[in-house]
């Protein structure tokens, strides 16, 4: 049985298209047959995170609307096998999408995939609720600042009464991913610290993704930073997708990194 | 100093909500008469809100002024619309009505108790009945309460084993217990029990209530912020303690 794990924040611009593209890939990465589904009907922004916006032919919305089967809308990406993006559409509107016809194509992607990631739309509303209403577990994305993480307090209350687990009488299993941390400001209590974020939401924490510019640079090449195993950020994700999986990783890039003498010398960062 | 003129309070009351569905002008007489006849006492001069969220189709305004006259004819109250569209919401205001936003989704936790549920309690025949002890089992919640949701225990005391949210909202005829962060707002004794408190084990809280009294956040980093408390009514001011 395929799982579904649905990314969603509450709050916009948090970081969950990112961390979509980068879980997405890094689970494939590692064996798992793995779809990604862009919820984000009218903005579609998966597809340039994944590379992938010249290949979109048809649309998750064709397939609800039955305009094109599943396999004519998924795209197998190119970098990294097994893994597929069902793109949303730029051109309809937010309603677009019904309860049964998504309940339809989740049904018939878990036949063939292993894992199926739901990038939620920002907010509370419709749209983040759809996203959210059939999946099994939740990676919730904050940031270390106080209306991000009061926002996804709220996508956690929603989750817990208004998915189909919960209705059902069970609980949706919840990670907390603290994205764009930067321990400088943390240090110098501009930004929330992990403990803090913890101690409001009481979520387990799936991973910490320092603020980092490869993020930028890796959307702008159209390749998911957890491609980019350099970066900071690239190596958490990679951890995280590990946690994901039951794996216990130790959580890394916590605190400010002294700079080493040749560092400082030459200014890098 | 100038006289003060008022105090402001919050408080929750009943009111009587009616879900309209659909709408013929005899039938909707005839059944409200009938309604109404099932328990005089309960209904008369009884605080009505209007629910339109659930109707079927497009009501009219005149059609809404004249349940909204039926009503007041029959003796109810009404006070507010609830879930109006735009264009009715004009009508609304000048009915004199409040406009409010449909049954916010917030209160998932507690479905919306039918009328006749409330019927019931005030069948003359249970009125006057000599009054049974009723012991009410304390709710028991075991999971936070998040932002935005509402958790109400009707008749008995609420326990949250858990954390409550700020922006979140636990209410309780009776007392309050918190075993977790308390950050969000905590009324005890909504129906106007001044004997009941608020216990807490980390009190930042953003507003205390009991009884309709209430203190907010500022007050309570004074006196007791992120320590062990409990909150209770002497007179008409609520003293806040550290256990
Ligand atoms: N770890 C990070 N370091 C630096 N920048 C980041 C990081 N994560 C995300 N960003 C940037 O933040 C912006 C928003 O990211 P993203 O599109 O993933 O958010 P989103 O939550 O999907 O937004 P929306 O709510 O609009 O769908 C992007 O410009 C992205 O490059
Ligand atoms: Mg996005």
């Amino acid at each position: 049985m395929a799982k579904i794990i649905v990314v969603t924040s509450g709050k916009g611009g948090v970081g969950k298209t990112t961390t979509s593209a980068a879980i997405a890939t890094g689970l494939a990465m590692r064996g798992f047959k793995t779809v990604v589904i862009d919820f984000d009907v009218g903005l579609r922004n998966l597809d340039l995170i994944m590379g992938c916006e010249r290949r979109v032919v048809y649309d998750f919305v064709n397939v609800i609307k039955k305009e094109a089967t599943l396999n004519q809308a998924l795209i197998k990406d190119k970098r990294t096998p097994g893994l597929f993006i069902l793109p949303a559409s730029q051109t309809r509107d937010k309603d677009a999408l019904s309860m049964e016809g998504v309940q339809t194509v989740l049904e018939n992607l878990a036949k063939d995939f292993e894992y199926i990631i739901c990038d939620s739309p920002a907010g509370i509303e419709q749209g983040a609720q759809m996203a959210l209403y059939f999946a099994d577990e939740a990676i919730v994305v904050t940031n270390p600042e106080v209306s991000s993480v009061r926002d996804s307090d709220r996508i956690i209350g929603i989750l817990q009464s208004k998915s189909l687990k919960a209705e059902q009488g069970g609980t949706v299993k919840e990670h907390l991913l603290l994205t764009r941390y930067n321990p400088e400001r943390v240090a110098s209590a501009e930004m929330l610290s992990v403990a803090d974020v913890e101690d409001i939401l009481a979520v387990p924490l799936l991973g910490v993704i320092p603020e980092s510019e490869a993020v930028l640079k890796a959307s702008n090449q159209g390749a998911p930073v957890i491609l980019d195993q350099e970066s900071e950020a690239g190596q958490a994700y990679l951890d995280a997708v590990s946690r994901l999986l039951g794996e216990d990783v130790k959580h890394r890039f916590l605190e400010v990194q002294k700079k080493g003498f040749l560092k400082r010398l030459l200014g890098g960062k | 100093m100038a006289k003060v003129c008022f105090q402001m309070k919050g408080t929750a009351f009943t009111a009587v909500v009616m879900d309209l569905q659909a709408y013929s002008a005899d039938l909707f007489r005839a059944q409200l008469k009938q309604k109404i006849d099932t328990a005089p006492q309960f209904f008369n001069a009884s605080p009505l809100v209007l629910n339109l969220a659930s109707f079927e189709g497009q009501l009219e305004d005149e059609q809404l002024e004249h349940i909204v006259a039926v009503c007041r004819e029959e003796g109810l109250q009404p006070i507010a619309c609830r879930g109006a569209t735009p264009e009715l919401r004009y009508t609304v205001m000048g009915l004199g009505l409040a406009s409010l936003p449909a049954a916010k989704t917030r209160s998932s936790e507690i479905p919306a108790e039918p009328v006749q549920a409330k019927v019931k309690q005030v069948e003359p025949e249970q009125t006057v009945a000599e009054p049974a002890p009723v012991v009410r089992p304390s709710k028991v919640i075991t999971k936070p309460v998040r932002s935005g949701q509402q958790v109400y225990a009707e008749g008995c005391d609420l326990i949250v084993m858990a954390a409550v949210s700020e922006g979140a909202e636990v209410l309780a005829d009776g007392h309050i217990h918190v075993y977790g962060p308390l950050r969000g707002r905590a009324l005890a004794g909504v129906k106007g029990d001044t004997n009941a408190r608020v216990f807490c084990r980390q009190m930042e809280a953003e507003l205390v209530s009991i009884a309709g009294y209430f203190v907010m956040n500022e007050k309570l980093r004074e006196l007791c912020w992120k320590e062990p408390a409990h909150a209770f009514l002497e007179g008409e001011s609520i003293q806040v303690a550290v256990i």
